[in-house]
């Protein structure tokens, strides 16, 4: 190429700057568009009411911490895993276990219910992610049926099926994401730029869309384009790692909570910050957070054993939960909105509305 | 070689100054805790009271009440629910910063209850991952003093028994450590003892709790690589160095970590030019577009509005999703599909309604080939390259059945993409066949009477059962009174 010549002459230094300046004049431009804050719009904005949510069934059955969930689509049904290797899936309306399946390793961190709610997917410290036919006859193995999936070199943090049982995308402590095709294991992309463990990754909600985003030690979170592999936006104001990114269900922002006890809602038109969730008295990490179905609510579970429930657009906390007696490491709320369920270290899940 | 304890000595500031600033660079610690608790003793900026209680016939050095606590978390962290601070007060108690001075269980209590804060020298930050030897011998130094006050509760008594059988071999060592300490401990101040007793008994309590409480020193295993001596032999409480150490069962980062490249600063400046290219909206658009989402979308949310006819799980009763499980959408099911194109694609039922109604208007090829393409996608790897095949048959090759309208540059794009067959063969045609859909064909259904029928479904009277015989009985009575 005839401007390899030209690179030759560029050093790590003089790169350097031309980064930092390049930052300077993208923060710059930034500021020009932030002529008003979310919450003073949202002012006019009627205040919600008094808030009301209780525990309305405990799932207990795990020997250790909880550290994933998921729902089926079929709105009741969910997959949890746990430290001791245990995946368990329950009908979490009637509190019954339908199946359960004992991982060979310890700290299944990761779990994922398929599109189909024939399979699940999970993982952990094996540094794979497994998909599990989900088989009604009493006398069959689960385990039997086992598929070996991803294959990380690091532990798996995250996965999730796209829209369909035939690929999953997984989250690693090797600080790279990858999207795997189910039927033959292959790697169809992988996704490069963190510079730390990746803890947590989402889908966007868009039925066109090509995108995820996720988050990291390196406390950025990033957004990819699923085709290329390319990161096509990254937002950097945490200040520790970020446990849980979650899209606003209209796919135009998302949600993040961190080990800095913040929890911030970062638009991608806008390509910042919109608003950041905290209080004085809040001083544990958030490790996991959801949206309500209209966006208004973001629900948080902290390392403080409770709940916080966000105002998304007057960035007020609404109500704090209590119940769990440890940490709370999971949170998602069910497909049509009308529970949330958390799981934590105290080896319990709770279903709230 | 045995290294004498650190004296944890409030009073001197450096000491405190000194491991504060050797854990500012620890990621695990928690900063805020201990800029909290720090705050908490400052008698200079509203501290709690701390102070010497006369009990009896011994004085009780350095306490504070459980009420003073929460009443200073309320005042300076702006809680206004004391719930809140009991509960705050109490992690700060179970993180081993604060304890009871006559309980094991580490909680807070709003009440008279005595505290005393814990010595920097034991705080979590420091890393501490204390050996069952060190534990030992903290067991067997307590049952070498006579003092009523530093009996072993059962538990403990049960854990000092379990040790021995453990450490049979080695216990000469153990008993000897134990004295050792035991001498130190004699050399100091009567009151000095007490506090420093007491702080050493909530280490414990920290790192081996009561049986039922929760165990604070547990750790998220996906952080534990970067805490500051993953690898290094762990530090004895009492300064025992051990051949025997075992190392702890942390997941070590396999890869070294990279040093910055050339290619990865010129892969940064080009991410960061197509950011600044970027047209962006300005805050004040964004924030009307989530509002508007977001208040379009309340009267659906579950958890805001109350769902119809109740939410299963608060009345146990499983109606609403039956209702959505049958083919009848519900008025308000029906609304929600001309919020936006993507509304309608996303429901099963309301995707079959938008293709009657493309069929009605021999157009349907639009939406038949987006849902191909979209069902392409989920395809596995190996059935790929048939239905893109299969696709192109059908929908693009000339003579196609049902071809579809692609301008000639979208056509050309696609042509070329088909011989690589790959899943993402038809993104470009799909994206314009979805924007044409939209602004077009979408449109069109919204202002359509099967739309319009079905949105307004609900005013039609439909006649029940009782309707029935009320009408029958009426007609029987008017006929009747003809008669």
């Amino acid at each position: 190429m005839a401007t390899e010549g030209l690179h030759e002459n560029e050093t790590l230094a003089s790169l350097k700057s031309e980064a930092e300046s390049l930052k300077g004049k993208l923060e710059e431009e930034r500021a020009k568009l932030r002529d008003v804050e979310l919450h003073q719009v949202a002012e006019r904005v009627e205040a919600l009411g008094q808030f009301v949510m209780k525990t309305r069934r405990t799932l207990k059955g795990h020997g250790n911490k909880v550290l994933c969930m998921d729902w089926c689509k079929d709105k009741r049904r969910i997959v949890s895993s746990s430290q001791d290797g245990k995946v368990i899936v329950w009908d979490s309306f009637t509190t019954n276990k339908e199946h359960a399946v004992t991982m060979p390793c310890t700290w299944v961190m990761a779990c994922a219910y398929a599109p189909s709610g024939c399979a699940i997917a999970c993982g952990g410290l094996d540094n794979k992610c497994s998909v599990y036919p989900l088989t009604f006859d009493k006398n069959e193995n689960m385990a039997a049926k086992k598929k070996s999936v991803a294959m990380h070199t690091n532990y798996l943090s995250a996965c999730s099926f796209t829209n369909s049982d035939m690929q999953i995308l997984t989250a690693s402590g090797d600080g790279t994401c990858a999207l795997w095709d189910v039927e033959s294991g292959q790697l169809l992309q992988s996704f490069h730029g963190h510079g730390a463990d990746v803890l947590c990754l989402d889908l966007a909600p868009s039925e066109t869309g090509n995108t995820f985003v996720s988050g990291g030690c390196d406390k950025k979170a990033m957004v990819w384009d699923m085709r290329s592999g390319q990161c096509v936006q990254a937002f950097e104001t945490h200040e520790s790692d970020i446990n849980s990114v979650r899209y606003y269900p209209s796919g135009d922002a998302f949600a993040s909570g961190s080990d800095d006890a913040t929890c911030r809602l970062y638009d991608l038109r806008a390509d910042r910050e919109v608003a950041i969730y905290s209080k004085e008295s809040i001083i544990f990490g958030a490790s996991s957070v959801d949206f309500s179905l209209s966006g208004r609510l973001l629900f948080a579970g902290y390392n403080d054993y409770t709940i916080n429930v966000w105002d998304v657009l007057k960035g007020s906390r609404v109500s704090i939960l209590f119940g769990h007696e440890n940490r709370v490491s999971t949170l998602r709320v069910s497909p049509d909105g009308t529970a949330f369920c958390s799981g934590s270290w105290d080896h319990t899940l709770r279903v709230w509305a | 070689m045995v290294q004498p304890i650190c004296k944890p000595n409030l009073e001197k500031k450096e000491t405190v100054i000194t491991y504060l600033s050797n854990y500012m660079l620890d990621p695990i610690k928690n900063p805020n805790i201990e800029d909290i608790i720090t705050k908490m003793q400052d008698d200079k900026t509203g501290g709690v009271p701390i102070r010497t209680v006369k009990s009896f016939l011994s004085k009780i050095p350095s306490v504070v009440t459980g009420t003073d606590i929460v009443q200073w978390l309320m005042k300076n962290l702006s809680i206004e629910d004391p719930v809140e601070a009991i509960h705050l007060g109490s992690l700060i108690a179970a993180q081993g910063y604060i304890f009871p001075i006559s309980d094991h269980v580490l909680t807070m209590k709003d009440d008279g209850t005595f505290y005393r804060f814990q010595a920097p020298y034991f705080w979590p930050s420091n890393c501490w991952e204390p050996e069952n030897t060190d534990y030992a011998i903290y067991l067997c130094k307590r049952t070498m003093q006579n003092k009523a006050r530093l009996e072993l509760a059962d538990y403990e008594a049960e854990n000092l028994a379990r040790l021995q059988r453990a450490f049979a071999r080695k216990w000469e060592f153990i008993f000897m450590q134990a004295e050792a300490q035991v001498k130190i401990d004699r050399k100091k101040d009567k009151t000095e003892r007490k506090i420093l007793d007491s702080q050493e008994r909530a280490f414990w309590d920290v790192h081996r709790p009561v049986p039922g409480c929760v165990n604070t020193t547990e750790m998220d295993i996906r952080k534990c690589r970067r805490l500051k001596n993953p690898q290094k032999v762990k530090k004895s409480v009492y300064g025992v160095t051990e051949e025997s150490q075992a190392q702890s069962p942390v997941h070590v980062l396999s890869q070294p970590i990279r040093k910055t490249t050339k290619e990865d600063i010129r892969k940064q400046i080009t991410f960061l030019n197509a950011q600044i290219d970027r047209h962006c909206l300005k805050m004040s658009k964004v924030a009307e577009s989530l509002i508007a989402y977001t208040e379009q979308y309340m009267e659906y949310d579950p958890l805001i509005t109350p769902a119809e006819p109740s939410n299963p799980w608060i009345s146990d009763d499983v109606a609403l999703w039956d209702i959505e499980m049958s083919k009848e959408p519900s008025q308000q099911r029906v609304k929600r599909w001309g919020f936006s194109f993507d509304e309608i694609l996303k429901d099963q039922v309301g995707r079959d309604q938008f293709l009657r109604f493309l069929e009605s208007e021999f157009s349907s090829e639009n939406l038949r080939f987006w849902l191909a393409v979209q069902d392409l996608k989920k395809q596995p790897l190996q059935d790929v390259a048939k239905r893109v095949e299969e696709i192109w048959q059908e929908f693009l090759a000339p003579g196609a059945p049902s071809a579809i309208n692609l301008d000639s540059h979208s056509y050309e794009i696609t042509s070329q993409n088909v011989k690589d067959g790959g899943r993402y063969t038809f993104e470009d045609a799909q994206e314009h066949i979805y924007k044409l859909m939209k602004s077009d064909s979408y449109a069109r259904f919204l202002r359509s009477n099967a739309y319009q029928d079905l949105l307004l479904a609900k005013k039609k009277v439909s006649l029940g059962r009782a309707d029935l015989l009320f009408l029958a009985l009426l007609t029987l009575a008017c006929c009747l009174l003809l008669v």
